[in-house]
């Protein structure tokens, strides 16, 4: 031990000790990264087929949504991946994300649309908003986000789609406006993107 | 031994309770104390962290010269705290979908640094593993309290949700306390955070000085705690 606590007092052990240590963490996040990830990936993938599925009704689709995706380009230029639904091979409808910024940043919508653009459903995947505030836009802490439902761009028309305090028609939280606010306008903004793309959608490869 | 093992647990959960006596980790407990059920799970996962980050930086404390202490530690634990994150998304996505939120801000929890500062690079780590566990019960506790009585006032239930963190079985912990309660939004939002610690540690140190008064005066047992 005596011969450790004479090293410790060089001054090249401390930075050998600091690389060392900095070193052997990055080798164990990298280790830990390459186990995890095939893991992460495939309960991620997991995530978004029960969600996908979630966002139309039962018995809608009878094809795996993952495996019939079409890749848009959004209107801010970035991809948007179209999963599309079908029943014995014609296309049902179909189902996207969008995101919009909400209270504690970026927050991503999945939304089912039907052939007619009639939203079947809406579901909140990611969002950072405030736990116990703006988390309402989650199914399994409010029945909110089921408003949505049976909604299309002609009713309510377009500038409905807003949160009641703005003159629309969707109910905002008490004390959270700016999180429902964001979830509305990203529904909207799908809606828009599926009405503009609906023939490519539903006719493209 | 047992004595000893006594002594620390009580510290972590009373004496020296990192919320109500040591003042640290308080952005998560101001954050996060929304509900019981929120502070229950911030505070699991801090005590799991703690035990482990206790655990490791104990069984180095001989290899870590003095001066670049801090920072080795700092990189330990950070880097402890997203395996777990890493590994609960692979291996428990379940659990992660609930707790995912928390463990991100166990970086910034001063309580685990302080307790690797002042207890684990001094003590063995058994002992150490011991203090995690006093400490990490002692700021569970205190965030669950903190919660409670927010969630209580602020939305009339308690341990709403605990199903989701606890799994169903944890269902009967889920108590409307009065029904068709119009909330008080003041104590969900942050400022009560501060107001219910403020009364809490009130009520603490009136606790103790009652305790304290019919005997003189002693020292507080407290560990390295400035």
């Amino acid at each position: 031990m005596s011969t450790l606590a004479e090293w410790r007092g060089r001054l090249s052990y401390q930075p050998l000790s600091l690389g060392v240590v900095a070193l052997a963490t990055s080798a164990a996040l990298v280790v830990a990264n390459q186990l995890t990830q095939p893991a992460i990936f495939a309960a991620d993938e997991r995530d978004l087929q029960t969600s996908l599925i979630e966002v139309l009704p039962e018995g809608f689709a009878d094809n795996n949504l993952l495996k019939d995706t079409l890749t848009l380009t959004g209107d801010d230029g970035k991809p948007v991946i179209v999963y599309r639904a079908r029943k014995a091979g014609t296309v049902t409808g179909a189902v996207f994300q969008n995101g919009a910024r909400g209270y504690g940043g970026e927050l991503i919508v999945l939304i089912g649309v039907d052939t007619k653009g009639t939203l079947l459903g809406a579901r909140v995947i990611r969002h950072k908003e405030t736990p116990g505030l703006g988390d309402k836009i989650e199914l399994a802490k409010s029945k909110w986000i089921r408003d949505f439902e049976g909604k299309s761009l002609e009713s309510p028309p377009p500038e409905k789609w807003a949160v009641k305090k703005d003159g629309g028609v969707f109910d905002q939280f008490a004390g959270a406006t700016i999180t429902p606010r964001a979830v509305v306008k990203a529904v909207k903004e799908g809606m828009t993107f599926y009405a503009a793309h609906r023939q490519e959608i539903l006719e493209g490869k | 031994m047992s004595i000893d093992t006594r002594r620390i647990i009580k510290d972590g959960l009373w004496g020296n309770n990192i919320v109500f006596s040591q003042m640290l980790g308080m952005c998560p407990a101001m954050a996060v104390t929304t509900s019981g059920t929120n502070g229950l799970g911030m505070g699991l996962a801090t005590t799991a962290v703690l035990v482990c980050a206790n655990v490791i930086i104990s069984s180095l404390r001989d290899f870590v010269s003095p001066q670049v202490r801090i920072p080795v530690f700092i990189v330990l634990i950070a880097t402890l705290v997203t395996l777990v994150d890493m590994s609960l998304n692979a291996w428990m996505h379940d659990l992660y979908r609930v707790l995912g939120l928390f463990i991100a801000l166990i970086v910034v929890n001063c309580a685990v640094l302080g307790r690797a500062e002042s207890f684990a690079s001094r003590n063995g780590v058994i002992t150490s593993a011991i203090d995690g566990v006093g400490m990490g019960l002692g700021f569970t506790l205190a965030l669950t309290a903190i919660g409670l009585i927010r969630e209580l006032i602020g939305a009339g239930t308690l341990f709403s949700q605990a199903s989701l963190l606890l799994g169903p079985k944890f269902a009967f912990l889920e108590t409307t306390v009065v029904p068709d309660y119009g909330g008080v939004l003041m104590m969900i939002l942050p400022p009560a955070g501060f107001l219910v610690l403020g009364l809490l540690l009130a009520a603490k140190q009136a606790c103790e000085r009652r305790a304290k008064e019919p005997s003189a005066p002693r020292a507080e047992a407290a560990i390295g705690c400035h």
